[in-house]
């Protein structure tokens, strides 16, 4: 079942040397799957990302010939329309929870008013849910959590927080945009595998963008790898290794392994043709 | 083999009384001229602190810091040990003045350094870091994150330093480009016979550029191993384990 | 060379030599100020002005002292006399014409004083900290909190009335807001990975502070000096017009309101017309500032 149908997704910003493009051109669909968007920085995926939110402002231009939400396109739409799309319908995971998070409200605070904010029901309630949400991200003191203010919770759990306050509304879309790059491999892992349990046990649709291609292979279900703003290659994420793309490839290569020691690492040479429409 | 860097029950701590932080705690190793030593823990472990109390910015610190046999006190540093020492800074985007060309920071290191001949030292630097000399009237703004790091190391070199301490130098940077960097790196150690101390989260990173390693947790050097033994997965403390486990993704 | 490939020449991201990369980052910002239209009204009325004190011997109409008291106090558009004429029959836009000479002397005898105070001590208790930055900062406090022209009073008062006493007296009212910003900005700066690295090269506080702070701060600093520029000049004004500053027979735009406030029912003009000019001149500055501001910010830089 497709979730949500990206069809000739482009983002455009005006400058003084002509248009640059963000994202030329891309297409993709999701069902109930987690679907990973690999690239480097530059490579579009986070504005494509955006894009879909409509969340690219002015003057950047977002241009498709459709993103469709249940059959609706979501282009069409009014900005309080989309108000209500965002979070109830896709919800937002960003790269760093100290920026998420208002820092002068109160943790629980903030979870409560996003599920008030889509659900009409009490505060009593509402404290009920984000008391079962941040237990569901693992928090084991939820009730000392609500209280606390972002500042005193550490990043790993600031960005468990982050999904926490995403999932309540209990949307059908996540879109996690480098959700852990900013914390410690070991904690890394425990964030990815909430994440990865509740996606799964909700039968949400994950978007998960991130530059790390081993994270990726790992944790999601299809791959798209992407380059100047277009997408190179699509593959299964446990087949990642055998892409064949030379981007990817090279990608894959440039990577030291404790496996393997080398003097030197493979450089990536950049084919200008990558990044051509119609090219590879 | 002589000792280029020798660090003994080393203490760095932020604040005063009732605020004071420790984040270094009885730290030591020793890195042989030529070797190139890692260090490695999550943030907060104190990795790069050491780099700051080497270099004295960090102030407070007690112990033993001896760099090529002679040992250094407090927070001031004289002209011989920048010449002696340098570091590259994690974020390239937050090293290099904003206002200030290439030309202008490099021409104004070997100023410092007080070397002449500086019109061709800046293009020979630049050729070193395998930018060339059309790069040399750039703002940083104009420059890519791996060209901002090469412009960094070569203002790291400009004073032809025998230790160059490496701040987490390519973290902040693509893989494609973080590979370029340490191959730079690698060749740069070979062609001037530096010795380096580098500072990572990374394991493969460090695994991939380094002969021994430290691993670090909340302060301490929990243990000094080869890189032979860290790619044989031989690890004796819990701690090494678990990261090693968590890198390789096991 | 042609428009376009000098302006290609200008615009582009591989200068060629320190000259060219000079040009090259000038002219971008010259492209996004004159994008601000309001900015470039600003700057308009500046360079006329400018242009107006330049060659005032050729554009006034008459000599801003000749009296003719058989035609004072003549109305506006009087033949002869566009802006009329004052209680001793002088010509009110030779004065004005004069008189902006007179204003942009003070203008940039404070720009040069009060901002570069404000830089040095900001600075230098920015970047030093500790005891100093204590010092330094109360020494700040303390002028911040005497009302301005009451100080500016006192002072003209101690050291006799005139121009040059009058700038001194609202440069001394003026430094402290500078170093409060040229602080800030300098604590967010010296604990940056660049300012470390000049350090880790045995660069020395004073090198740091000058060729490393300073550039940092300057833009900031412009930009508020411009958006301040309307109050300097309407304190001077303000002295001018309490008898403390420019004297008699002068043609300082505050003086002339002062002097025109004895006919400010019957003969209004004699008031008003310095007034406007004195609008119009801060009003220029404010949205210059403005434009400034959107141009110089570092915090945009290299978006």
């Amino acid at each position: 079942m497709t979730l949500l149908e990206v069809e000739n997704l482009r983002v455009k910003f005006p400058t003084r040397q002509g248009v640059f493009e963000a994202v030329r051109g891309v297409s993709f669909s999701l069902g109930k799957e987690r679907l990973g968007i690999v690239g480097e920085s530059g490579s579009g995926k986070s504005m494509t990302g955006r894009a879909i939110l409509r969340l690219i402002r002015p003057p950047g231009i977002v241009e498709a010939d459709g993103i469709r939400l249940e059959g609706r396109n979501l282009l069409d739409l009014s900005e309080t329309a989309m108000r209500k799309v965002r979070g109830q319908k896709i919800s937002m995971v960003m790269q760093d929870p100290k920026f998420s998070l208002n820092p002068v409200m109160r943790v629980g605070d903030q979870i409560m008013e996003a599920y008030l904010l889509h659900n009409r029901s009490s505060k009593a309630e509402a404290r009920r849910r984000a008391i079962e949400m941040l237990e569901a991200v693992s928090i084991r003191d939820p009730e000392r959590v609500l209280r606390a203010y972002p500042h005193e919770v550490s990043g790993g759990m600031g960005q468990r927080i982050m999904i926490a306050m995403m999932l309540i509304p209990d949307p059908q879309i996540l879109i996690a945009d480098e959700p852990t790059s900013a914390l410690d491999v070991s904690v890394q892992r425990q964030v990815l595998g909430i994440m990865d349990r509740l996606v799964k046990d909700r039968g949400m649709g994950l978007i998960f963008i991130s530059h790390d291609l081993n994270l990726v292979s790992e944790f999601c279900d299809r791959v798209l790898i992407m380059y100047a703003g277009r997408v190179v290659e699509t593959c299964a994420a446990d087949k990642l290794h055998e892409a064949t793309h030379p981007y990817t490839r090279g990608l894959l290569n440039s990577l030291p392994r404790l496996d393997e020691p080398r003097r030197h690492l493979e450089v990536l040479q950049r084919d200008p043709a990558w990044a051509e429409e119609g090219g590879a | 083999m002589s000792v280029a860097l020798r660090i003994e029950g080393l203490d760095v701590w932020f604040g005063d009384g009732r605020d004071r932080v420790d984040a270094v705690k009885e730290a030591g190793f020793e890195v042989a001229t030529g070797e190139s030593f890692g260090l490695v823990g999550e943030s907060g472990s104190g990795k790069s602190t050491i780099l700051r109390a080497i270099t004295g910015l960090a102030r407070d610190w007690s112990g033993l810091i001896e760099v090529e046999g002679k040992r250094i006190e407090g927070a001031r540093r004289d002209r011989a040990f920048f010449k002696t020492v340098q570091m590259v800074f994690q974020d390239p985007y937050a090293s290099l003045h904003p206002r200030h060309t290439v030309d202008q920071v490099l021409s104004e290191t070997l100023s410092l350094h007080k070397l002449g001949d500086v019109d061709a030292r800046v293009v020979r630097l630049l050729d070193d870091v395998g930018l060339g000399a059309k790069f040399r009237f750039r703002y940083p703004h104009q420059l890519s994150g791996g060209q901002r790091q090469r412009v960094a190391i070569a203002r790291a070199l400009a004073g032809e330093p025998d230790i160059l301490l490496l701040d987490e130098p390519t973290s902040a940077l693509d893989v494609s480009v973080q590979a370029e960097i340490l191959n730079l790196l690698t060749d740069l150690r070979a062609e001037h016979g530096l010795t380096y101390l580098m500072v990572s989260h990374d394991l493969p990173v460090i695994g991939h550029m380094c002969d021994r390693l430290a691993v670090m947790k909340d302060g301490r050097i929990v243990e000094v191993m080869g890189v032979e033994a860290l790619r044989r997965g031989e690890a004796r403390e819990d701690y090494s384990r678990d990261l090693l486990a968590a890198s390789v993704g096991a | 060379m042609s428009d376009m490939t000098l302006r290609q020449w200008l615009l582009t991201d591989a200068p060629s030599s320190r000259r060219h990369a000079r040009l090259s980052s000038f002219y971008k910002g010259w492209l996004n100020l004159r994008s601000n239209t309001m900015a470039m009204v600003g700057l308009g009325i500046l360079v006329a002005l400018v242009l107006a004190a330049i060659f005032a011997p050729w554009l006034a109409p008459h000599d801003p002292f000749a009296q003719d008291l058989g035609n004072r106090l003549a109305p506006l558009g009087t033949p002869g006399h566009v802006l009329g004429t004052d209680s001793l029959g002088r010509d009110i836009l030779s004065r004005l014409i004069y008189g902006s000479r007179i204003t942009l002397y003070i203008v940039a005898l404070v720009a040069l004083l009060a901002p570069v105070a404000g830089l040095l001590v900001g600075t230098v208790a920015g970047y030093t900290g500790g005891i100093v930055d204590a010092v330094l900062m109360r020494i700040t406090d303390i002028f911040l909190a005497f009302p301005r022209l009451v100080l500016a009073l006192a002072f003209v008062a101690a050291l006799g009335a005139g121009i040059e006493n009058a700038v001194l007296a609202i440069s001394l009212t003026a430094w402290p807001p500078y170093a409060r910003i040229a602080r800030a900005e300098t604590l967010t700066i010296r604990s940056a990975d660049y300012i470390s690295a000049v350090r880790l090269q045995g660069a020395g506080p004073i090198r740091i502070i000058t060729r490393h702070i300073w550039p940092l701060c300057i833009s900031s600093l412009i930009v508020r000096v411009t958006l301040d520029m309307a109050g300097i000049i309407l304190a001077a004004a303000g002295l001018g017009f309490l008898g403390l500053g420019a004297q008699p027979p002068s043609p300082e735009w505050g003086a002339m309101i002062s002097e025109g406030r004895r006919f400010i029912l019957d003969h209004w003009w004699v008031a008003t017309m310095p007034g406007l000019a004195i609008f119009t001149v801060s009003l220029a500055f404010n949205l210059l500032g403005d434009g400034l501001r959107d141009v110089l910010d570092p915090k945009d830089e290299g978006k």
